[in-house]
């Protein structure tokens, strides 16, 4: 079943394209991310999603409901958390939560706000003002707001800038369950790449308003750049043979005494052969790593368009 | 459209909680406000002069005074809540529900009323002391109040939803509902203007509120009551279907 539908989706403000005709689709149960530098077009495409901009061509569904034509269908599968961190400062945690249950037609929603404020450290704050929350307080009542109704579809726009690594702990263990366990869609957007690595099993890449990568995260990570061997050598010089391999060329290494290369290898077989170069040119390795690609390179070797 | 939803009922609750929770400044206040215009203007006119036949200077300004109460504070709720929902950008928590339009614009008009009936209510127990007041159709008095409080209401919505910052909406309120308000006959009666005055006063919309009102305590006003009813429907009427069509476009809430 399709989550989430994104057909040739269209935004601009005054003259600029904020999206160019985006277009994919998220499965039922999958835990998506949505990458892209800042002005990609990332969080234009999820306000999209959750009726917030209207689209000037193209069409968004969750579930098959339109979000614009049956949006309250659409709205109803939805759960939203924010990028901003805002609040209502009139009320307080409890009350705001009872709030957004009502909103969404759900009454007496205590025993899951309970839960819901319990998996996110929220219990103690219960009776607290909104105003008197700490940034991260507030944020993990944002995701408290998103989930209140149970929504099959978990949109989650950089829900971690700026939050303690307790509360990444706490927000993903509860996400990740959530995911496992009941079979929610989570769509993520974030900056923190290794999040999105250990989290997305699939990932869309944004650039300038257009999706110029979509892929699993395990393919992604395998297609597009291999492994990395980190030499350092105490003496001697890189072979011109090897040069072709270099993605970083690190030269003094502080006291000129060497020089550090990374080079890029597709796959073990090609170190031995690497090495041997070396030792024929003369050069004395003082330290080795291979590193496996990650996700940041990929974004990297995309983003400029390698 | 279901007006009973669970989602109306709670978003009428929440913005009648709010402001509920700062009652000093939605509640008190404007009723010191009003107490202060009729003890000043009271004090120097009554006696002096005459607006209705058998009826003091004082005991004519207090309708008028109550149902003043009771419009700009069912203006102020809607419209103060929904800017201040939008600079703050908790207004997302309302755009994102599934909630129908019909049951945005009927929930914060009905906290609109509920506010403007509180208010005139408070306005009336302070003032009552001080005049000799009838209540000769009583229905007149709830309808137009009710009547009155629900335009001014929609008004607030729809100033809150075009507004995109509190200065617009400041001129919003002092350039055009505090005009018509203090000109639609709240210190004085049509008929002592000048015959220009006098017509153009027939288009303010705000004086059918306020005269159908008075007509409710001494069965006098300018115009027959049942005029005032069809114009005032009329204008709620095209208030709410101006409101509505600006939720359902998302003018200037959903870009």
């Amino acid at each position: 079943m399709t989550a989430i539908q994104i057909d040739s989706v269209e935004k601009s403000y005054k003259g600029f394209k904020a999206l160019k005709g985006v277009s994919l689709n998220i499965e039922q149960g999958e835990f998506f991310g949505l990458l892209g530098p800042n002005g990609a077009g990332k969080t234009t495409l999820i306000s999209t999603i959750a009726g917030l901009i209207r689209p000037d061509a193209g069409s968004v569904r969750i579930h098959g409901h339109d979000v614009v034509g049956d949006f309250r269908e659409a709205r109803k599968r939805l759960g939203v958390v924010p990028q901003e961190l805002v609040f209502d400062p009139f009320f307080t945690v409890r009350e705001t939560l009872r709030l957004q249950s009502g909103y969404f037609g759900i009454r007496n929603n205590d025993p899951w706000i309970d839960e819901v404020m319990h998996n996110l450290d929220l219990t103690d704050k219960a009776d607290v003002n909104m105003r008197a929350l700490s940034g991260g307080m507030k944020r993990r009542v944002l995701v408290a707001q998103a989930l209140v109704h149970r929504p099959p579809v978990i949109v989650l726009d950089e829900p971690t800038a700026g939050v303690d690594v307790e509360l990444r702990q706490t927000l993903w263990k509860f996400i990740s369950r959530l995911n496992r366990e009941g079979g929610h869609t989570v769509v993520l957007t974030t900056h923190y790449l290794e999040e999105a690595q250990a989290m997305c099993q699939r990932v869309a890449m944004l650039k300038r308003g257009e999706v110029v990568a979509l892929d699993n995260m395990s393919t992604l990570l395998r297609r597009v750049s291999g492994s990395q061997l980190v030499v350092h050598l105490k003496s001697g010089g890189l072979p011109e043979s090897l040069r072709h391999l270099v993605s970083h060329d690190e030269h003094a290494n502080g006291n000129g005494s060497g020089n550090k290369y990374t080079l890029r290898v597709n796959d073990y077989s090609e170190v031995e052969p690497i090495l041997a170069r070396l030792r024929e040119a003369g050069a004395v390795i003082d330290e080795m790593q291979l590193e496996q690609a990650d996700l940041e390179d990929i974004f990297i070797q995309i983003m400029e368009g390698k | 459209m279901n007006l009973f939803s669970v989602g109306f009922r709670t978003l009428f609750y929440k913005e009648s909680l709010r402001f509920w929770k700062v009652a000093t400044q939605t509640v008190a206040a404007p009723v010191v406000t009003a107490m202060l215009y009729l003890l000043i203007f009271g004090h120097v006119l009554d006696g002096k002069v005459q607006m209705l036949d058998g009826v003091s200077y004082t005991a004519f300004l207090i309708p008028g005074l109550v149902m003043m109460s009771v419009l700009q504070n069912a203006f102020a709720n809607s419209s103060s809540s929904l800017i201040q929902s939008k600079i703050t950008g908790n207004l997302v928590f309302i755009l994102l529900p599934p909630l129908s339009h019909a049951e945005i614009l009927s929930a914060y008009v009905a906290a609109s009323i509920l506010r403007g009936l509180v208010v005139g209510a408070g306005v009336f127990i302070v003032t009552a002391w001080f005049a000799h007041l009838t209540f000769v159709a009583p229905l007149w008095i709830i309808v137009f109040a009710l009547l009155g409080a629900a335009i001014l209401g929609t008004m607030g919505v729809i100033a809150g939803v075009w507004a995109e910052k509190f200065d617009q909406l400041a001129a919003f309120q002092n350039f055009l509902i505090m005009p018509a308000t203090f000109l639609a006959g709240v210190f004085y009666s049509i008929q002592k203007l000048p015959p220009f005055w006098l017509a153009v006063s027939h288009f303010n919309p705000f004086f059918y509120m306020i005269d159908g009102f008075r007509y409710g305590f001494f069965g006098q006003s300018d115009v027959s009551p049942w005029t005032s009813l069809i114009i005032v429907l009329v204008f709620l009427v095209v208030l709410t279907t101006i409101a509505i069509t600006l939720l359902k476009r998302g003018y200037n809430l959903r870009h």
